[in-house]
């Protein structure tokens, strides 16, 4: 593309254009996939509790989540008269961005990727972590009882489910060798016997819970804990500076969705090796994982939230190291190739 | 160092867990709670007090409006009040639909605790199932009385009417499918009693539903194993009633221990709990409801063999037949003196409590000799359970307050009154 554009623009805008139009090319699809997982969740919770769902605006519903954007794109923002308004509205541009930015480093495909870094593994993890501050500061600058005790619960569990899935991710750069996303999908070529969710399936299942728990969804939903403090730490915004936050933390569901895909699951690898590779591969692991999170919304009710920091640093870290320790002394011995 | 102060915090009377219109005082040490202060009196209408002014026909209502998730069961109890005084002997085969319905109000309490306890913890699914069924049941309360919830159904001396030889059915509307509207009113074919048994026969599967939703459930375990827990002795001293003294382990059930009605003649078992935490008290419920369906069974199956008058023929205080009245000076007399004047029940006065299923549920009731009570008082199970509220709560963190409001079965309208 590139090339293509150095046919007709001066060489140094052709490459920032080039990268433009791969980003738009990303976020779009994103947050039309953000869009429709709202719709997805409430058709299949629908079903799961015997009701309908959305099924009035368009076709099925299909225009429903254009409309929630509508009418939170027009309602007022409303400013708490003691809040910090600074701080007020940089807490959803904080929750947003890195959801958007961790994107970068996403192969969708072979070489399929906007930017191919190396550490690109680590460069989620930073993203991800910063995420945090954007609830740190909505709850603090909210200056609201609940929204307070929102984000400190919210901030309590992430930083500790941050250290349980860093283990995880520890586990696979050992089998890969490599921290570079595409690369640890190259690695799993081969059908399915080769993802790494059979040599890794302990760390696999805590990536997961994990993953649930550090996109603040049910069963770990406390920091919002609808039925406790409301709506926790964004109990206080309006309009669209909600929305921000709403399209953050679906947003963050598929982003960890599609590295549980990446890293265990074989990203675009098709399962058996006589069906093409493809892009096509991905969407469908996606969408699969998605579905759990779905499941687990209607299925399991809240934890508390000191019981979801016992799990996470006296369940969870302890297995995580157990099993990285396993794995290393696994690859020493003659069994080493079922962990390459 | 700077002195660590609690944190005051307000909780409702706006909150998703507040039950209607709960607001406490809360203080907070972190998030674990040092004092739950619980004020009231936001869903106050003075019932107690507009009864004073009303004779004792028109009062029947506001009891609907009391415990507005178990409304028979209000009426029952205020009913049975002035029965007590006026020795009024009410028809067996009223007796045994009393016994019915209050089951299934029972039920109907019951299905909304559970879901509403499901949801404050967090379960989402549960509450809808549950009001899948609450529908059935309130359309129970429509056949028979014509209103889905305030029926106004138990009158002195018996019920309204009889139970009807057909259910509504649903109609065909355009934005229904005709299949579906046929599916639906598939149970609705036959009588009122067919259509209860019906669902008496199904509802245990449901039950079962909501069991392998939460009873083995590791998170729900969490929640409520050793949340609230109130040991039998401080159970009494604490006037707890209903499933809130039996989870704690103390056997006492109105319906065994000064039967009422027909209760003596029916079968059925009272559930106990041990820990007197919140999951007793919850297997208590679910306990409870199967013994539910238990009685139903039992009430329709008599029901259906015994016909007779369903209330009493004393016209000074049950309403004569309508068709006496086109034709019989006297009955007409006294339907005339019923429905403007009421009648006047004797000076003295009388308690009458029912097993409702909150707990006891009483009507203190003072007659001066008029048509209208001189002072009624209501004995509300919940008000005894809020007031324990801040103890039940000390040293909990705040998502286990909104485990033991659920398990506290709390609704404004008896507390307020």
């Amino acid at each position: 593309m590139e090339e293509f554009l150095k046919q007709y623009l001066d060489p140094k805008f052709a490459i920032t254009f080039a990268y433009l139009i791969k980003i738009f090319c990303i976020v779009i699809p994103v947050m039309i996939s953000v869009a429709y997982l709202t719709y997805f969740e409430r058709r299949v919770i629908g079903f799961m509790q015997s009701r309908i769902g959305p099924n009035r605006v368009g076709f099925f519903g299909l225009l429903q989540p254009i409309a929630d954007a509508l009418k939170l794109l027009f309602k007022e923002i409303i400013l708490p008269a003691k809040s910090n308004n600074f701080l007020f509205f940089l807490a959803p541009l904080l929750s947003i961005a890195p959801a958007l930015a961790a994107w970068a480093v996403i192969p969708f495909g072979f070489e399929m990727v906007l930017a191919d870094i190396n550490a690109g593994l680590l460069y989620v993890l930073a993203m991800t972590s910063i995420a945090v501050y954007g609830v740190i500061i909505a709850g603090w600058a909210s200056n609201s009882k609940y929204a307070f005790l929102g984000s400190l619960r919210s901030a309590a569990q992430i930083v500790s489910y941050e250290i349980a899935m860093g283990f995880t991710l520890v586990g696979v750069l050992m089998c890969a060798n490599s921290l570079n996303l595409g690369e640890i999908v190259m690695a799993q070529q081969g059908g399915i016997s080769q993802w790494y969710c059979w040599p890794l399936f302990p760390l696999f299942i805590i990536y997961f819970i994990s993953a649930v728990a550090e996109t603040n969804r049910a069963p770990f939903d406390v920091a919002e804990g609808e039925s406790e403090i409301v709506a926790g730490f964004h109990v206080e915004y309006s309009g669209m500076a909600f929305a921000l936050f709403f399209l953050a933390e679906y947003a963050n569901m598929i982003l960890v969705s599609i590295l549980a895909v990446i890293m265990f699951l074989g990203g675009w690898m098709s399962p058996f090796s006589f069906i093409p590779d493809g892009i096509f591969w991905l969407l469908v692991k996606v969408a699969f994982v998605l579905f759990f999170f779905i499941w687990f919304r209607a299925t399991f009710p809240r934890y508390r939230y000191d019981q979801i920091m016992r799990l996470g640093w006296k369940v969870f870290i302890p297995l995580t190291l157990i099993w990285i320790i396993f794995i290393g002394a696994m690859m020493q011995t003659d069994y080493a190739e079922y962990f390459h | 160092m700077a002195e660590i102060k609690n944190y005051t915090m307000n909780f409702g009377p706006q909150h998703p867990a507040a039950h209607g219109v709960l607001r406490l005082i809360l203080e907070l040490d972190g998030e674990v709670i040092q004092r739950a202060d619980p004020h009231i009196g936001l869903l106050h209408r003075a019932t107690e007090k507009l009864a004073e002014n009303r004779t004792y026909i028109q009062s029947i209502p506001y009891m609907d409006r009391l415990d507005y998730v178990s409304m028979m069961m209000n009426e029952h109890a205020y009913v049975m009040a002035i029965e007590k005084m006026l020795n009024l002997k009410v028809p067996i085969r009223a007796q045994y639909i009393r016994v019915l319905f209050d089951e299934i109000t029972r039920l109907l309490n019951h299905l909304l605790w559970l879901g509403c306890h499901a949801l404050d913890v967090g379960a989402m699914s549960v509450f809808l199932y549950t009001f899948r069924e609450r529908e059935d049941l309130f359309d129970c309360y429509e056949a028979v009385s014509g209103a889905r919830m305030h029926a106004a159904y138990y009158r002195p001396g018996g019920v309204y009417r009889d139970l009807p030889d057909h259910m509504p059915q649903f109609q065909n509307t355009r934005f229904s499918r005709p299949n579906v509207t046929h599916k639906l009113n598939e149970n609705r074919q036959g009588s009122l009693l067919d259509f209860i048994d019906d669902f008496a026969n199904r509802f245990p599967k449901h039950i079962d539903e909501y069991e392998t939703l939460l009873t083995d459930n590791r998170i729900w375990k969490q929640r409520t194993v050793g949340i609230g827990v109130v040991s039998p002795e401080r159970a009494i001293e604490l006037g707890f009633t209903g499933p809130m003294l039996r989870g704690s382990g103390i056997e006492w059930d109105l319906r065994k221990k000064q039967p009422y009605e027909v209760y003596d003649k029916l079968n059925f078992d009272i559930p106990v709990g041990v820990e007197g935490d919140c999951y007793d008290r919850y297997l208590v419920r679910i306990e409870e409801m199967r013994q539910s369906i238990n009685l139903i069974k039992q009430c329709s199956k008599w029901i259906r063999v015994n016909p007779g008058p369903v209330i009493s023929d004393n016209q000074k205080y049950a309403p004569p037949k309508r068709q006496d009245m086109k034709e019989d000076m006297e009955s007409m007399i006294h339907h005339f003196k019923l429905f403007t004047e009421g009648f006047h029940l004797p000076k003295g006065e009388a308690y009458a409590a029912v097993e409702h299923p909150k707990g006891e549920f009483g009507i203190y009731l003072i007659s001066d000799g008029a048509n209208k009570p001189y002072r009624l008082k209501i004995r509300a199970p919940g008000f005894a359970h809020l007031s324990s509220l801040d103890e039940m709560t000390k040293g909990h963190m705040i998502s286990d307050l909104v485990a033991i409001i659920g398990t506290q079965d709390i609704v404004f309208g008896e507390i307020d009154r």
